[in-house]
């Protein structure tokens, strides 16, 4: 770890203000995840502002009838909420399967949708990575790879973002509301947030540098049961090997690309009178493996259809 | 020498047990501290002045050479008091070219510019503080020169040859009968092949050390599972006599054979604070652990069973290939315990190595059993499928009368009892044997049981009891409690044996400057530590009857020593008595110590002696995830007398829990292209979470192993994980027909069986 300075921001506007001010800045939230990497030499900002504190933490009903989560908030604070375990339970499914309790309760609405990826050469630098070390090369194409992506994989890097709650947001039809370092609030999807690797995996998101998340907005919940089912090699306190969130007739894929992957095709497919079991074929027609991943195409396939169901079941009840 | 027969003969306070403390749960004496974080481990000593701090840098090669490092950055970054490599690093004593973790040889740090493995530490950068040593040590250069390296198991098992372990470790093959022909001549056969990943210790606390001179005198705190072979070895490292060193050990947050010998964390903190002139804190890192520490090697291993129809093994084999350190001879045992279990004519067992650039092999949670027990167990289940016989009844058929191979008896056995008071209470009967049948919800449920042993034994031991004026007993002893229980236990043999209450027990371990103790390990520790101190007890009750008959001002004046009886702090003779605060402070103010000492029976080797144990298993499978979670497990155990029923269930259990883990989640892998493991801290090496483990419940019978030792107690912390696994892959096979042989047995591997 590296020497760097600190600064705690008082309001938003100061706080992007600060990272147009100081070159290598980093924003500090909850820092399960920043900190960590900068331990291990992955990260290496020469400032940190921390934003833990600016008054962003509410979570309020908006006018259009959904809410807003200000990207303070707390993982916990999010999934405990009672608008969103009634109305939006497959965010706090999918946050309550993700880390462990002592994790959700430091990190943020905000922090959680950046946080990188766990593909474990890029956790050691003593591995090439493309995302760690733009040009180095791919650790994990040849290595490893059982966790890695089946969509929209480069031979840049074939990660997947690890985040369960961006998998329920993008079921949901979530956006984002930002702030630029030029001072302007921005709002667009959360599933335009994360970039496909490409050539440039370093790349992650369609932020600007030292754009500042500020919330993150719920539409009114669509018609229908909604449901999240990720597996894992153990029953807590994993990384997914597949997840799956289905919220009325929107469908969301975790682990399974470098960004939330939203299932159109299936969706389309289910639309149009498909069988579960077709429609999710339908998605996975496009999904591609590395010779170590690809139990990740079956387990999809019979992971959605039972998801679907459960999630009708769930519509039924509600 | 003395006879086990006379241990047997022998009536002790122990076995008499009058005030009913030895075999009660009583809560762990150094609790109240670990629970409010006022137990310092080796890294959290305060030294007498402030510590400086080092990081070591870590190779990132497989083998080859440093062909170059570059020091000037760190050297300059502030802080920074020294760095040092194998250009600068202080002389010490040579490793041995075969070199054995057992034995205290020197193990000097930062040797050469040689690389044996990825991860071996190659530098250290000591700083005024931790935050400048870690950015010190982040830019030390190091340029290295590869040489071609063998670290793949599975590309180069063939090459495995005979371990060059000595002799009397019986590794090599060892036929009885003539098995190619029995098993060739079986109506019923089984050959199957199993393989078990390499496994991390994942110890809560890394290994670390806080050491500092006086003089030419070295303290050094260390994290460590015994005491007196450190302190010859670090010693012997430091080319100083070993009484200049003195190592502690108060505390240790785990240690699962890992912490046998010390690593270069005690070596480069003791050097660099001589150096400096001022004490040293080294720790290893999470990531550091992983290659920088010994592993368990991972295993393929051939069982071949031939049976008779009636399920009488006629032919038993487990042949197991391992690989180990190119300068080391550690073989995972995992045949071993074949040749103990199960009756059969013709039978073979040996071990296979190959030797690779791979970290340092070594012990690891039940080294043979927890591995080997992985494939046997299983292969008994799907003997006993294609018979037709329950697996528990088929077990039972091959109980042996004597020791399958030497034909020794067994000191005690009660693996049969184990096995059907489990079946009983666990409700096996109600066990569908046809795979696939129970169906809860989405969870294809099924039962799975294995069978447990795991040796026991008897190292030379020594204690030291001290009664001091307010009749307080101090136990020292040269001992460690890496978190199993040893300070409780000792405790409680102390306060039975002077018949004075827990309060007035204090106990003081891990320390080299105590009576030698072996340590703890191989689950060898209370039994050993244990009968030193139940002699040194012994020895402190003739001392005080001796002061008491001796003792004109005593009531007992007179009396026969030998009648003294101690009871609630109070000695006696018939009904005259006296408290023994009240004796010690009139005739021995300074109080009064006794020494003790257990060495092996002359004649321990007659007899085959064990713990056993019966495991059982119910999971569940998601039909449609492959995922599995156990929901019940139950282990009934028999492992001589139980000293604390809480802090022995608690191994047990926790071996249990590792069994867990060993079938389901656990193993490292190595990416053959940099030959260092995959996972590198416990976010991706998956230790089991609570969610994982459903109910868990551990039973000890009631049982005296009087050949054992003067206690008639055994071992129990490596008990709990031999089988366990075993249990859990077979109850997966009885909820969903899945028969993974290649652990650990993930989602993936379980929806590739079910196809
Ligand atoms: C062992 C472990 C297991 C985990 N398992 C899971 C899991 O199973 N599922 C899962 O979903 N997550 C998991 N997590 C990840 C955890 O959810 C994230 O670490 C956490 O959500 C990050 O939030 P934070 O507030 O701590 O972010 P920080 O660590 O503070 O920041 C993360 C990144 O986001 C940036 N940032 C933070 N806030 C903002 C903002 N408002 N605007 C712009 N940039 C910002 C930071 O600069 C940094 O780059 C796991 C983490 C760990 C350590
Ligand atoms: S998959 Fe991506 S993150 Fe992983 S090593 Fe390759 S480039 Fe790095």
């Amino acid at each position: 770890m590296r020497p760097f300075t600190y600064e705690r921001a008082t309001d938003a506007q100061a706080a992007v203000k600060a990272m147009a001010e100081h070159p290598n800045a980093k924003f500090l939230a909850g820092g399960t995840n920043l900190l960590d990497l900068m331990k291990l030499e992955i990260e290496h900002p020469a400032h940190l502002i921390d934003v833990g504190r600016l008054p962003l933490a509410a979570i309020e009903d908006t006018a259009e009838g959904g809410l807003r989560i200000g990207a303070m908030t707390t993982n916990s604070h999010v999934a405990a909420d009672a608008r969103i375990r009634s109305r939006y339970r497959v965010l706090t499914q999918a946050i309550v399967a993700g880390g462990s309790g002592q994790l959700r309760n430091k990190a943020t609405t905000g922090g959680n949708l950046l946080q990188r990826t766990r593909c474990a050469y890029f956790y050691d630098t003593a591995k090439p990575c493309n995302k760690r070390h733009p040009g180095s090369g791919c650790g994990a194409l040849e290595g490893l790879n059982r966790n890695s992506a089946i969509f929209g994989a480069s031979d840049a890097c074939i990660a997947t973002h690890p985040s369960d709650m961006a998998v329920a947001l993008v079921a949901l039809d979530a956006s984002v509301e930002t702030l630029t370092p030029w001072g302007e609030g921005r709002r667009f999807p959360v599933a335009e947030l994360h970039r496909l690797p490409g050539e440039t995996p370093q790349i992650e998101t369609r932020l600007a540098p030292g754009e500042l998340i500020t919330a993150v907005v719920l539409p009114r919940p669509p018609q229908g049961g909604q449901v999240y089912r990720k597996v894992r090699d153990r029953a807590s306190y994993a990384a997914g090997l597949a997840s799956v969130a289905v919220a009325g007739g929107n469908l969301a894929l975790g682990a399974v690309a470098h960004r939330p992957w939203r299932a159109d095709k299936a969706e389309a497919a289910l639309k149009s009178g498909a069988s579960p079991g077709e429609a999710i074929a339908a998605e996975l027609a496009g999904a591609a493996q590395n010779g170590r991943n690809g139990f990740k195409i079956n387990l999809v396939a019979r992971l959605v259809p039972a998801a679907l169901e459960e999630a009708r079941a769930n519509g039924r009840d509600a | 020498m003395t006879s086990v027969l006379e241990w047997e003969a022998t009536s002790n306070p122990v076995k008499e047990n009058r005030a009913g403390i030895i075999g009660k749960a009583v809560d762990r004496y150094e609790g109240p501290l670990k629970v409010t974080g006022t137990a310092p481990y080796a890294y959290e000593v305060t030294p007498p002045s402030p510590a400086a701090y080092g990081v070591m840098v870590s190779a990132t090669i497989a083998r080859g050479r440093i062909a170059a490092i570059d020091a000037a950055a760190a050297e300059a970054s502030p802080g920074v008091l020294l760095v040092w490599s194998h250009e600068n690093v202080p002389e010490q004593g040579p490793r041995p070219p075969l070199y054995d973790f057992f034995t205290p040889f020197p193990r000097p740090a930062l040797q050469s510019d040689r690389v044996y493995f990825f991860g071996q530490q190659v530098a250290v950068v000591v700083a005024d503080t931790l935050e400048n040593a870690q950015a010190g040590a982040d830019l030390v250069k190091v340029t290295y020169e590869a040489d071609s390296q063998a670290v793949d198991f599975h590309a180069h098992r063939h090459e495995a040859t005979e371990p060059d372990s000595p002799p009397e470790f019986q590794l090599g093959n060892r036929e009885m009968g003539d098995f190619a022909a029995g098993f060739a001549a079986a109506p019923v056969r089984i050959d199957d092949v199993w393989r078990t990943p390499l496994q991390n210790h994942c110890q809560m606390e890394p290994c670390a050390a806080t050491a500092w001179w006086e003089g030419d005198h070295l303290t050094v705190h260390c994290s460590v599972q015994t005491v007196r072979r450190n302190q010859i070895a670090l010693a012997a490292t430091l080319q100083i006599p070993p009484e200049n060193v003195r190592v502690l050990t108060r505390y240790v947050g785990g240690g699962f054979g890992g912490k046998s010998a010390f690593y270069e964390d005690t070596v480069l903190a003791s050097l660099a604070a001589r150096a400096l002139g001022r004490p040293v804190k080294v720790a290893f890192s999470r990531q550091q652990m992983m290659h920088g520490t010994i592993h368990r090697p991972a295993t393929e291993q051939r069982v071949r069973l031939g049976a008779t129809p009636d399920g009488r093994l006629t032919a038993l084999s487990l042949m197991t290939t391992t690989h180990c350190d190119r300068r080391g001879f550690f073989t995972e045992f995992s045949s071993l315990f074949v040749r103990n279990l199960y009756a059969a004519p013709n039978r073979l067992t040996g071990h296979s190595v190959v030797k690779l650039d791979l970290p340092v092999a070594g012990a690891l949670r039940a080294p043979g059993e927890a591995s080997g027990t992985l494939s046997l167990e299983v292969a008994m289940d799907e003997l006993a499928e294609k018979l037709g016989i329950d697996p528990v009844e088929l077990r039972i058929r091959n109980e042996p009368e004597a020791d399958p191979e030497t034909g020794k008896p067994f000191s005690i056995r009660q693996l049969v009892r184990c096995m059907r008071e489990g079946a009983q209470l666990f409700g096996w009967d109600k066990r569908n044997p046809k795979p696939g049948q129970v169906r809860d919800g989405r969870w294809m449920v099924g039962l799975g049981m294995a069978a447990a042993i795991r040796g026991n034994i008897l190292f030379p031991a020594s204690a030291s009891f001290t009664v001091d004026a307010d009749g307080v007993i101090t136990v020292r002893q040269g001992m460690t409690d890496i978190g199993t229980g040893a300070y409780t236990v000792l405790a409680q043999i102390a306060a039975e044996t002077l018949g004075v209450p827990l309060g007035d027990v204090r106990v003081e371990i891990g320390d080299s400057e105590l009576p030698p103790a072996p340590g703890s390990g191989g689950q060898f520790g209370a039994a050993s530590a244990g009968s030193a101190a139940l002699a040194a007890g012994m020895n402190l009750r003739k001392a005080i009857a001796e002061l008491a008959s001796n003792d004109p001002a005593s009531p007992l004046f007179g009396g026969p020593a030998g009648q003294v009886t101690f009871q609630d702090g109070v000695v006696a003779i018939a009904n005259r008595s006296e408290r023994l605060a009240d004796l010690v402070r009139r005739a021995a103010p300074d109080g009064l110590t006794a020494m003790g000492e257990v060495s092996p029976a002359a004649d321990s080797g007659d007899w085959s002696s064990h713990t056993y144990g019966a495991h059982y298993v119910e999971v569940g499978v998601d039909t449609v995830t492959g995922e599995v979670r156990t929901r019940r497990m139950l282990g009934v155990f028999a492992a001589g007398r139980i000293i604390n029923r809480k802090t022995a269930r608690s191994q047990l259990t926790g071996g249990m829990i590792w069994g867990v883990s060993s079938a389901l989640t656990e193993g490292n892998l190595v990416d053959p292209r940099y030959g260092s493991l995959i996972n590198q801290d416990l976010a991706g090496y998956m230790v089991p979470v609570q969610a994982d483990i459903g109910e868990v419940e551990a039973i000890m019978l009631d049982e005296v192993d009087d050949k054992a030792n003067p206690m008639g107690i055994k071992g129990v912390g490596e008990l709990g994980i031999s089988g366990a696994g075993a249990a859990v892959a077979n109850a997966i096979y009885n909820a969903c027909g899945a028969r993974v042989r290649d652990y650990p047995i993930t989602p993936d591997k379980i929806l590739a069986a079910l196809g």
